[in-house]
């Protein structure tokens, strides 16, 4: 595949096999059906939590909200030393540096947003700074927004150079490609914007801003679980998948699981393959695990709030 | 990581199966004059319950109270009929757990099937003919019932096929004496409690149990006016014969050989799942079951790897665990038979696969399988296996897909598979089955006819079209 013009890109990406929307909101629909008892509830639960992309993206973010909810990534449940760490906290580009601060060198990564998140309407060039601002504060991984614009429109090459310019900007950092699956419309397009992110060098694909509705649904989820299992096959690189966006509770986090396991595999069930862009899922798991130990649901007042 | 799913078995406790059953003739359950039978549990082999053989004079019996019935029912207002119907199917649904546990256990489907399949279908069917009742006269197949109604059914689907049957025809005045299979004969007993539970005139709905004997018997009574069959092509060719010469209408609803036909410009995820759900949904025992692939050389590779890929999720074991998707093979015959067809695909060359999948020590297990490198003049390509078991062969043009396709005693079902509408079209109007299903394959619904061509039957069930069956003929 060489991405030299819109329609070699073109030829290739509408070249994918198409996707059946009432098969593929089928095949989600009887998967999110297995029932997940027992010991199985206990491992998926654990596994959901260290999955976690603990994030808060709002204009009325403060230093001090950021710094707790980093406290709450390392140690989810201060009681409780047997809950892990939470894969990373999610933040924009300008507390990157007090939540690197705070998590430290516990293991839990630094995840910003960039490229004018999370519209992705500007310049290249602010785009590119961005990213650069928020690697040099001290992020781990960038999730940058794709020009849904363009992509729509059929300026595929204009997306995908962006991709490739903003993963030079990141140097070491893992870049995750946010989708924004809500205003892509069809599961085609689903598709072709998963093999367009993965082609341009994007190391995870992730379905939501969390400011677009729909985001995180779960044929959505499995569509880019079939591009990056694909993709591995013929391009042997292995890309991670990321849905974010309306995952509240402990059931939406284990039908998640589900997915990938039937889906990609247990490869991906790993948090450097497969994260969960979530806030309150945190304590419903939380809660969940408690219930599992003891036999009791404690009352959300025992859980703290960020 | 791994992840392993936890046993998650739907309780049995919501079931209470007695020790014997007895005939349901007239509004009760009374004995039978035959020896009793049992009926196990496939996937265990564990006795279930002993069930009442009806003998000739049995049944003979169960006719007469269908036919002193039918006076009765008859001459009631369609929208009265509609009321009982309407009420069967409320208490269907009320209690769809109990039914479904109860078909799981004396079938061996998986419990997600029994639940999310068979019992919505069940319910559905009744309350769609109770909306036939009052409405015959725009049917456009005259009003007229035509008496009793002889039903024979399988054990596939047992209560599924006992609403298909007993739906329309109550939905149009008749009444019935209705067989269910000797293998599967639980669920249709506790649909008579249902029929009580609904205060339904005795004699309307009359259940006699017994093996083939006394399938014949209903089939052969002289007061019976119509006779509906749902089984093997070999049954009904006996059947159209014992009634050849008399005044009966019959439908069939035989066997079949449905062709999954899959071009290289087919959604392929979604083609994988539809290959899936066409042959190994209910282990394979069904009649319009996609039991031959035909896929399109160009893509035949990357398919069979996906399909394998796939076909390893599977997972096989406990029909009550809600994570099952492959339960019991129904009884030691039907494995035997699987056994055998499979062995002659191997003996004939064609190459055999299997994941890697543990059966259970106890009761009838069969893996899924897939035979490759098939041709038309294998077995396996022409005789219905009824069993978890694909047949792969390749094409490379639509006409040849349509030769193919076409190429079998049998014309049941077939499914397309491709993104382009005008080939779906060019090639629904060519395939001679009697359902094409586009992009998805067994999917059911009351509202759409079904039934066969050439040695799969006649007549149709389900729709508009299915009254037709229980109408007299307009002159």
């Amino acid at each position: 595949m060489t991405a030299s013009s819109n329609a070699s890109l073109r030829a290739f990406l509408h070249g994918l096999p198409g996707v059946d929307r009432v098969g593929a909101d089928a095949r989600a629909a009887m998967l999110s059906t297995r029932s997940i008892k027992t010991s199985a509830k206990r491992q998926a639960i654990d596994m959901a939590i260290s999955m976690v992309d603990l994030t808060t993206l709002e204009g009325a973010d403060t230093r001090g909200k950021v710094r707790a909810m980093c406290a709450k990534a390392v140690h989810p449940d201060p009681a409780d030393p047997t809950v892990p760490s939470v894969a990373a906290v999610c933040v924009y580009p300008d507390l990157v540096a007090e939540a690197r601060d705070v998590v430290g060198s516990s293991g839990v990564k630094v995840a910003s947003v960039a490229t004018a998140f999370p519209s992705g309407r500007s310049t290249l060039e602010v785009k590119v700074s961005d990213t650069a601002f928020a690697v040099a504060a001290g992020a781990d991984e960038i999730d940058m927004v794709i020009d849904r614009g363009a992509f729509l429109s059929g300026d595929y090459l204009k997306v995908f150079e962006e991709i490739q310019a903003v993963k030079a900007a990141c140097g070491e950092a893992h870049l995750k490609v946010i989708l924004e699956t809500g205003e892509l419309a069809t599961y085609d397009n689903v598709r072709r914007a998963s093999w367009l992110a993965m082609l341009a060098g994007g190391d995870f694909i992730k379905t939501s801003t969390g400011k677009v509705q729909p985001a995180a649904t779960l044929p959505v989820t499995l569509v880019m679980l079939e591009a990056v299992r694909d993709f591995l096959a013929v391009e042997g690189r292995k890309v991670g998948v990321k849905p974010a966006g309306g995952i509240r509770t402990t059931k939406d986090a284990i039908k998640m699981l589900v997915l990938v396991n039937e889906t990609a595999g247990p490869d991906w069930l790993d948090p450097d393959w497969f994260r969960l862009g979530a806030s309150s899922v945190l304590n419903d798991l939380l809660m969940q695990r408690q219930k599992l130990t003891t036999g009791r649901y404690a009352g959300p007042d025992y859980f703290t709030l960020d | 990581m791994i992840f392993e799913y936890a046993p998650a078995p739907e309780s049995r406790d919501v079931v209470d199966i007695r020790p014997s059953y007895g005939l349901f003739i007239n509004g009760e359950f009374v004995d039978g004059s035959g020896t009793p039978f049992k009926t196990i549990n496939p996937a265990s082999e564990e006795t279930l319950a002993e069930v009442a053989t009806a003998t000739e004079a049995d049944v003979d019996r169960a006719v007469q109270a269908a036919r002193k019935a039918f006076g009765v029912w008859s001459a009631l207002p369609g929208s009265e009929r509609a009321k009982y119907l309407f009420r069967i199917a409320r208490i269907i649904q009320e209690r769809a757990r109990e039914l479904a546990v109860l078909e799981s256990i004396d079938n061996g489907k998986p419990i997600r099937e029994s639940r999310d399949v068979d019992l919505p279908l069940v319910a559905a069917h009744f309350f769609y003919y109770a909306g036939w009742a009052d409405k015959l006269q725009y049917a456009g197949y005259g009003t007229t019932p035509l008496g009793v109604a002889g039903q024979v059914i399988p054990w596939n689907f047992p209560l599924l096929m006992l609403a298909w049957k007993i739906a329309p025809a109550l939905a149009c005045g008749n009444t019935v004496v209705l067989k269910p299979a000797e293998t599967t004969p639980l669920t249709a007993l506790l649909f008579a409690e249902i029929c009580q539970q609904a205060d339904l005139p005795p004699g309307v709905v009359n259940i006699v149990t017994g093996a083939g004997e006394t399938g014949a018997a209903v089939v052969g009574h002289p007061d019976v006016d119509k006779v509906a069959f749902t089984g093997s092509t070999e049954v009904g060719r006996l059947i159209a014969k014992s009634v050849a010469g008399t005044t009966k209408k019959v439908t069939l609803e035989l066997g079949g050989k449905a062709a999954n036909i899959v071009f290289d410009d087919a959604a392929l995820d979604q083609a994988v799942e539809g290959i899936v759900t066409g042959i190994f949904f209910n282990q394979g025992h069904v009649c319009c079951a996609g039991s031959r692939l035909l896929v399109q050389e160009s893509i035949a590779e990357e398919l069979m790897a996906s399909l394998k890929r796939r076909l390893s999720t599977l997972r096989l074991g406990d029909p009550l665990d809600k994570n099952t998707d492959i339960g019991a093979i129904n009884s030691a015959a039907q494995l035997a038979k699987i056994r055998e067809l499979s062995d002659s695909g191997e003996g004939e060359g064609a190459e055999r696969w299997s994941p890697a999948c543990a059966l259970p020590d106890k009761g009838f297990w069969f893996p899924p399988t897939v035979f490759t490198g098939v041709s038309q003049s294998h077995r396996i390509a022409r005789e219905e296996i009824f069993g978890p078991v694909l047949s792969v062969l390749t094409f490379r043009t639509p006409a040849e897909a349509v030769e193919k396709a076409n190429n079998t005693p049998y014309g049941l079902s077939a499914g397309v598979w491709t993104e382009k509408a005008s080939r779906m079209l060019w090639m629904a109007s060519r395939l001679r089955a009697g359902v094409v299903w586009s992009n998805t394959f067994n999917k059911f619904d009351p509202t759409s006819p079904f039934g066969g061509f050439k040695e799969s039957g006649y007549g149709r069930e389900g729709g508009r079209h299915g009254l037709e069956a229980y109408l007299k003929e307009i002159s």
